[in-house]
């Protein structure tokens, strides 16, 4: 059986011009999504980090200076408030540099990796708080961060993730330390890794 | 191997703008701009060190997924036709090798974008 040909409303453009125009298109595409996955080098701002590792030591010693471990658990929930709020501010200004969107096709994968364990460590927090864990709770902050670094750093440059296995390691070292040591694990952790590899991310990824 | 895939992008990487009919004139040196920035692997490379003050040859080889000799075959055309500049440095006793865009690199790839853009309005109007 022949099947009645269907004539199209409008005329189909002829197919060279159809298919510089697709190509043209595809170039742009290109052209955009290489942007985007290089501009995931620079969307971690690297001063930022060592901001935030400066604040981490200055918490680490006031919290150790406390009596109660809910006194030194309040500083260092202020530090983590402030610490994003800091990231978010360096992140911002480093893309307005760069001409860059902050939320890019990597960027935005960045924040939806890095969210979950940060979610799920807050959480955790108050369980742990609740049930009188308040010792295991620089372990497990540690071990979600490197797990958020780690996940969120799979679409970045490797020392991204390369800094979440660091953070990992020290979290598992801080699980199994004495709690006396929990000050010092953080502030070496927060404050000495995010300097150590804030440094090099600034100078070699634009800030 | 790695040249032969030049070459054979090159060929590839013929004007687009040949025979069609554009109501806004094509650049004036749309020939070598083709043949420089239209190629993949060196178009990508343009768009990368775009957004970034410099990339190092392991920066841009992961970021465009290819092999060494591709990646310096398509860099040195660049560098040939200076829209890219290379500086060579050693890391302890590792060599690195790192690239940024220059001015004419710059201006070269916001010619092919609006190139493109009028390709783009030209086959949409007809």
């Amino acid at each position: 059986m022949r099947m009645t040909s269907v004539r199209p409303l409008r005329p189909e453009p002829p197919r060279e011009l159809s298919s510089l125009h697709g190509r043209a298109m595809d170039n742009l595409a290109f052209i955009r999504n290489t942007m985007e996955a290089a501009g995931s080098f620079t969307a971690v701002s690297g001063w930022g980090m060592v901001a935030i590792g400066v604040l981490a030591i200055a918490v680490a010693f006031v919290a150790s200076l406390q009596k109660t471990p809910i006194n030194s658990l309040n500083i260092w929930l202020a530090a983590a408030v402030l610490s994003p709020t800091i990231m978010m501010w360096a992140m911002v200004r480093k893309a307005k540099t760069a001409k860059m969107p902050l939320l890019s096709g990597p960027g935005r994968k960045f924040v939806l990796s890095f969210s979950p364990p940060m979610v799920v460590g807050a959480l955790l927090t108050f369980v742990l708080y609740r049930a009188g864990l308040v010792e295991a709770i620089p372990g497990v902050w540690l071990l979600l961060y490197g797990t958020g670094v780690v996940a969120g750093g799979a679409f970045s440059v490797r020392i991204v993730p390369v800094m979440g296995l660091c953070f990992m390691l020290a979290g598992v070292i801080a699980l199994f330390s004495p709690p006396s040591w929990s000050h010092a694990i953080l502030g070496a952790a927060f404050g000495g890794l995010h300097i150590a590899f804030g440094i090099p991310i600034a100078r070699s990824y634009g800030g | 191997m790695a040249k032969n895939g030049a070459a054979r992008d090159d060929a590839r990487s013929q004007n687009p703008m040949k025979g069609s009919a554009l109501k806004k004139p094509a650049p004036k040196n749309a020939e070598e701009l083709d043949r420089l920035i239209h190629e993949r692997l060196r178009l990508g490379i343009v768009s990368a060190l775009a957004v970034n003050d410099s990339l190092s040859f392991s920066d841009l080889k992961k970021l465009m997924n290819t092999t060494d000799g591709n990646l310096s075959v398509h860099a040195r055309k660049l560098e040939e036709a200076e829209y890219i500049a290379c500086t060579k440095s050693f890391e302890g006793r590792m060599p690195k090798t790192q690239y940024r865009l220059t001015a004419a690199g710059r201006r070269a790839l916001e010619r092919y974008l609006d190139h493109m853009e009028a390709l783009i309005r030209a086959t949409r109007d007809r």
